[in-house]
């Protein structure tokens, strides 16, 4: 499966900053990923690595503060970074669509959530206002609420944190949107909630071809619903590859830990092992090339040298790092068979 | 030991319109439980079946419709929430909310939503208070570059970081967690869990930790309570009920988990049937709440709820026909 020769969503370069009084934050540099029609792309990375940043600047929606100082978005071949605002809204919602990380805040609190599906619906279809709220009753109850005619009237703060995490993502997926970016759609929800949403955007990808970019904290659950992993670290891509390859022989010392410090299997807290140092400060003006090595076991003398997303070997044209040191895959493919 | 927090027959109602009548959502129906110092109490469910409700009761965030809530032996549930805000225990049991960007106010920079904490709270001001905002940004391993950021500038893992040392500045007694890990990346989330252990060794802090993920309780946690429609179906050590879970809702919980329950796969005697739950708007109380899903459910289970009651080891379970467990010997 190539990816790459026919993109729906194409991050191309990007780099993003953000000006604050303290400095420049550089949260993105030279960002570059391709999701095709009906793929699921997992996103995953430490807290601050520049997730969100990628998923708002995809969508066109960004802080004031924040400049896109180079690179290029494309989504069905057409420039989004030169779209205006309107054009960018008809967009958003119809064809693209995010969840948000924090739910309470993305809802409008003094509107029945039944009705934010509708204000959906009646801007991007062409459903009559009877069916559309029967649209919205069946939205709620594809997402697992129960009693959906009684919630459809719910305000926001009458519902628990998890529904309306769940009403955030039946809005996102009322118009079945050919892409999906969600930003940690199920944390706090329970497994078996998580797996029915889960379902929800897999028949999506395969009836409709919505491609998805998840982003999550949850490496068990980027295993088992996405093609491909994405991982990011300060603000760059560090590896990408098919998932099971990715898992099986981590090639970047980053990933590696990030897989070692998952706890499914620990039996103590003491066991856990959390990644050795912080992320660097991103308005450092001497952030080293590779923004890893300052935490990096492996580091060496090479490490200084400019660094780029290159294939992981002859033989693996999809899965690529960005390293001069990296992890052989024989190694790690042992160490990790554990894991499996 | 004399308890730290207990909660006595807790109940919350709202009010809510169903085909055209005003009735009542049972949130919270009737708990009870209790926390002693220096403990880790694990409180699961699924979305929607009170949990948030409960903490805020318990915290004084939201008044009881009735029963207790007793602190260091002393009834708070009778302080009005809005009240709350000035009772000398305040310092004592602090929040950390399920939704950080939410309970963030916007217009404070990380230091300063800390810093008063801090002042109001230990009525610390200048250096010392200074030192201990940068003190408790180091417990949770929030780099102190980050501190005058306002939240709008900060990523979903660091607001959560906000929100926990917003709470342990003060170093309260009882300390409730509402899905703190949720936002987390595994590696904060492994300092996160390490600092409450140490905070529970050095400071005899005790803990309320409301979270779905049960690996994170199975490590964290000394006891566990398992909540189901507004009521507790299950409590006992943590170690116990993960081993050999007595309720039908327990076991498919954790029969529902990577490793799945102990002995072996789960068989579909241990799966939730089909079936939709049933409404938390005035439920039948005699009625036990988990018919309709549960794959045990006999006759009577339709005519008399069963209340929680102690099966032995420190273990309760609210069910007529529980799995049989065998004690094992700590
Ligand atoms: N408006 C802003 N001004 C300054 N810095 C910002 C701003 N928004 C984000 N950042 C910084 O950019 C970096 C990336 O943030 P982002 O929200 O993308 O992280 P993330 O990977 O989504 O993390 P998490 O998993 O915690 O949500 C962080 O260090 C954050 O502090
Ligand atoms: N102010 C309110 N008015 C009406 N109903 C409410 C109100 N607050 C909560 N509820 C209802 O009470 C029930 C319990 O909600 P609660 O937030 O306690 O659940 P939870 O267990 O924390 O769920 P989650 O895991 O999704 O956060 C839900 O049915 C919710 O809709
Ligand atoms: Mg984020
Ligand atoms: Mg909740």
């Amino acid at each position: 499966m190539n990816a790459l020769s026919n993109p729906l969503l194409e991050v191309d370069r990007l780099a993003v900053e953000f000006r604050t009084r303290g400095g420049t934050v550089r949260a993105l540099e030279n960002v570059s990923l391709a999701l095709a029609e009906g793929e699921t792309v997992g996103l995953v990375g430490e807290s601050g690595s520049g997730k969100s940043v990628l998923s708002f600047a995809a969508m066109g929606i960004q802080d004031a503060a924040a400049r896109i100082t180079a690179g290029a978005i494309r989504f069905a071949g057409q420039d989004l970074l030169a779209k205006k605002g309107a054009a960018m809204k008809a967009l958003r919602g119809r064809e693209m669509a995010m969840i948000f990380q924090n739910p309470r805040v993305a809802l409008n609190p003094i509107r029945q959530v039944g009705r934010q599906i509708e204000d959906v619906l009646a801007r991007h279809t062409d459903l009559l206002p009877a069916a559309r709220r029967a649209r919205a009753i069946e939205c709620l109850a594809e997402v697992r609420i129960p009693d959906p005619e009684r919630r459809y009237a719910a305000y926001p703060f009458e519902l628990s944190g998890g529904m309306c995490q769940r009403v955030m993502i039946a809005i996102a997926l009322a118009c079945k949107p050919r892409l999906l970016i969600a930003d940690e759609p199920t944390t706090g929800l329970d497994v078996t909630t998580q797996a029915a949403i889960m379902r929800l955007v897999r028949e999506l990808s395969a009836e409709r071809r919505m491609a998805t970019l998840l982003i999550t904290h949850d490496l068990g659950m980027a295993r088992e619903y996405c093609d491909r992993i994405a991982v990011m670290h300060a603000g760059h891509i560090v590896e990408v590859g098919p998932t099971e390859a990715l898992f099986a022989a981590p090639r970047h010392p980053y990933t590696e830990r990030l897989i070692a410090a998952t706890p499914v299997g620990a039996a103590s807290l003491a066991e856990l092992a959390a990644i050795d140092g912080n992320l660097p400060d991103l308005r450092r003006a001497d952030l080293p090339a590779c923004r890893f090595a300052e935490r990096c076991p492996r580091r060496g003398a090479e490490c200084e040298r400019p660094l780029a997303l290159a294939p992981a070997g002859a033989s693996s044209a999809t899965h690529l790092i960005a390293c001069h040191r990296p992890l052989t895959a024989a190694a790690t493919e042992a160490r990790h068979a554990a894991f499996a | 030991m004399p308890h730290l927090l207990e909660a006595i027959s807790l109940k919350r109602l709202f009010p809510v319109k169903k085909d055209g009548q005003t009735r009542q959502l049972h949130a919270v129906d009737g708990i009870d439980f209790h926390i002693a110092p220096g403990e880790t109490v694990g409180l699961v469910g699924e979305s929607g079946c009170g949990k948030s409700t409960l903490v805020r009761l318990l915290t004084r965030t939201l008044d009881p419709s009735d029963g207790q809530v007793r602190f260091r032996n002393r009834d708070i549930g009778l302080v009005r929430s809005r009240a709350m805000a000035l009772h000398p225990q305040r310092k004592d049991i602090q929040m950390v909310f399920q939704d950080p960007t939410d309970s963030l106010n916007p217009r404070y920079t990380a230091r300063q939503t800390i810093a008063e904490s801090v002042r109001l709270l230990c009525g610390l001001r200048g250096a010392e208070a200074a030192a201990r905002v940068e003190e408790a940004a180091g417990w949770v391993g929030l780099p102190l570059a980050l501190l005058d950021r306002y939240p709008h500038q900060l990523s979903g893992g660091q607001k959560a970081r906000v929100g926990i040392a917003r709470a342990i500045v003060s170093r309260p007694a009882l300390l409730v967690l509402d899905e703190p890990t949720a936002a987390l990346d595994v590696s904060v989330q492994t300092v996160i869990l390490q600092l409450l252990e140490r905070l529970k060794q050095e400071l005899q802090m005790s803990f309320l930790f409301v979270s779905h993920d049960l690996n994170v309780v199975r490590l964290l946690c000394d006891r566990v309570l398992v909540m189901y429609l507004g009521r507790v179906v299950e409590a006992g050590p943590t170690d116990a009920v993960f081993h050999a879970p007595a309720h039908p809702y327990t076991r498919a919980l954790i029969a529902s988990l990577p490793g799945g329950l102990a002995g072996g796969q789960a068989s579909a005697a241990d799966l939730l049937v089909g079936g939709d739950p049933q409404s938390p708007i005035d439920p039948d109380p005699n009625r036990c709440r988990l018919l309709g899903r549960c794959p045990r459910g006999l006759a009577r289970c339709g005519e008399v709820g069963p209340q929680l009651e102690d099966i032995g080891g420190g273990r309760q379970v609210a069910c007529h026909y529980p799995a049989v467990v065998q004690h094992v010997r700590q």
